[in-house]
């Protein structure tokens, strides 16, 4: 079960939206696909992102993958733990291992994600 | 000559390893173990506990007969006959042009008898060029490697978990060396070798054997610390020993002095070998080296990036990963000979930058003394 207050990509990734304000980070499923993360490359501060765009790096002992944008923006924080600690991304991805805070551009782009259910769904025909 | 499969064959341990909740892939036509907790986790537990291996997808491939070391002789690039009885060398099986067709170990189990192990994708064609170039010797070829299955126990708790299971005599097997007899009461070949720079064994036992010596041994290992490993871990573990794996270091493009690895061929031996003279030539002419890169900056240098010194390209990364043991991003690259030196600085293109990396001498980790 993931959580149920988040919504979530086709590419693994989780947002939670608070006002215009955006945490995002990616799902249990994904840190489990790729195994010990061991580099995180995120965008700057102050960066301007689109959703859906690949807009960092989150590295594996055996694999590279994309981080995409769940929702566009501007990138306010990122998660600084993460440099000396990428495995908190493993141990704990809706937590500690969050890895953007974003100012939401439009957030009516909240109603191209998937809800809990839909994710749900989504992992289990994987 | 080994059947062939269109579905990965699966190791008598396969319903252990996905009830130990291992994270299964294919590997040379086999379903393997990738990882169990986590490769990070289990690199760390061989290094300074011990580590369990299910290897039973390897090829064993027996040899018997008055003209077995003649045979292997002709047919490996070093010399076998030059075993004592209970010894083993570290061996390859080149083409007539010097290119590896694989790296393998031979064992000498008797003084007409020999055991040769060779890596999972490539056992059929090791069997295959064995046959090819004994045809007509006093010998007989005997593939194995379906009907054996291998349980390694790599650590430096190795020998103190695998002592009382077995009535050989641990203390007297040197490292590259075996020996028959039994390990939780089954006939066993246990050998003092492994993939991983830690002391270990690999036991080698019928196929039907395999579920009870896996057992008895996570058992035997479980008050030591010992966990099962996985692919994973058995790979970032054999880069911190500067180890090769074929079809990266190793391959038709490859000769054995451009791996650093000229030892294996024994040009003073009695007769002629297959790629004797691409070899006597390849020895002095490398069109590359193989070296060790240490990354100096955040990235991990994998298989197939390009490596630059200044503007030029010299050469390609062969294997890359996060050393568990130092920290560090570590590499093995091939680069044009007059790179190779240790200290050098070159390039690798990791995505779109170049991160600079230190050439350094293999290899990287070595198990304390």
């Amino acid at each position: 079960m993931v959580p149920q207050d988040l919504r979530y990509t086709k590419e693994h990734e989780w947002v939670r939206v608070e006002g215009d304000m955006a945490t995002v980070g990616i799902t249990d499923y994904a840190a489990e696909q790729l195994g010990d993360i061991v580099f995180v490359e995120l965008p700057e501060i102050g960066r301007s992102i689109a959703q859906a765009a690949a807009v960092g790096v989150i590295e594996s002992v055996k694999a590279v993958s994309d981080l995409f944008a769940p929702i566009g923006g501007e990138v306010v924080e990122s998660n600084s733990e993460l440099s000396g600690e990428p495995e908190l991304i493993n141990s704990d991805p809706y937590g500690r291992g969050w890895m953007l805070r974003v100012k939401v551009a439009n957030p009516t782009e909240v109603g191209n994600l998937l809800d809990a259910a839909a994710y749900e769904a989504l992992i289990s025909e994987a | 000559m080994a059947p062939s499969h269109d579905t990965p064959m699966a190791t008598p341990l396969a319903d252990r390893h996905v009830a130990l909740g291992a994270r299964m892939v294919e590997f040379a036509g086999w379903m393997m173990p990738l990882q169990y907790t986590g490769i990070l986790e289990e690199h760390r537990a061989v290094r300074s506990r011990a580590g369990i291996f299910d290897l039973s997808h390897m090829g064993e491939i027996f040899i018997e007969g008055p003209q077995a070391a003649v045979g292997l002789g002709r047919s490996l690039t070093s010399d076998p006959g030059s075993l004592k009885v209970g010894r083993a060398q570290y061996s390859m099986v080149c083409f007539p042009d010097g290119g590896v067709l694989d790296d393998l170990i031979v064992y000498r189990l008797g003084d007409e008898r020999f055991m040769i192990v060779a890596n999972a994708s490539n056992s059929a064609a090791v069997s295959d060029a064995l046959a090819v170039r004994t045809g007509g010797l006093k010998l007989v070829l005997d593939d194995r490697s379906l009907a054996t299955a291998l349980v390694a126990v790599q650590g430096p708790r190795a020998a103190s978990i695998l002592a009382p299971l077995t009535d050989v005599d641990l203390t007297t097997l040197r490292y590259y060396a075996i020996a028959e007899g039994q390990v939780a009461g089954v006939p066993a070949l246990v050998a003092r070798t492994g993939y991983t720079g830690e002391d270990g064994f690999e036991i080698f036992v019928e196929v039907a054997s395999a579920g009870r010596v896996w057992d008895a041994v996570m058992a035997a290992g479980k008050t030591a610390g010992a966990v099962p490993v996985g692919l994973g871990a058995r790979d970032t573990l054999r880069l911190e020993a500067g180890m090769p794996l074929y079809g990266n270091e190793l391959g038709p493009d490859s000769t054995p002095f451009e791996a650093g690895l000229g030892r294996v061929v024994a040009f003073a031996k009695e007769g002629d070998f297959v790629g004797r003279a691409a070899l006597a030539k390849a020895a002095e002419e490398p069109r590359k080296r193989l070296v060790g890169l240490k990354v100096r900056g955040r990235g991990i240098a994998r298989h197939g990036y390009e490596v630059f010194r200044g503007e030029r390209r010299t050469g390609k990364v062969t294997s890359g990963t996060l050393s568990p043991t130092l920290g560090d991003p570590i590499a093995m690259a091939y680069v044009t000979p007059s790179d190779a030196e240790p200290g050098t600085i070159v390039d690798v293109a990791i995505r779109e930058q170049r991160v600079p990396a230190e050439v350094v001498a293999l290899p990287f980790y070595r198990r304390p003394a």
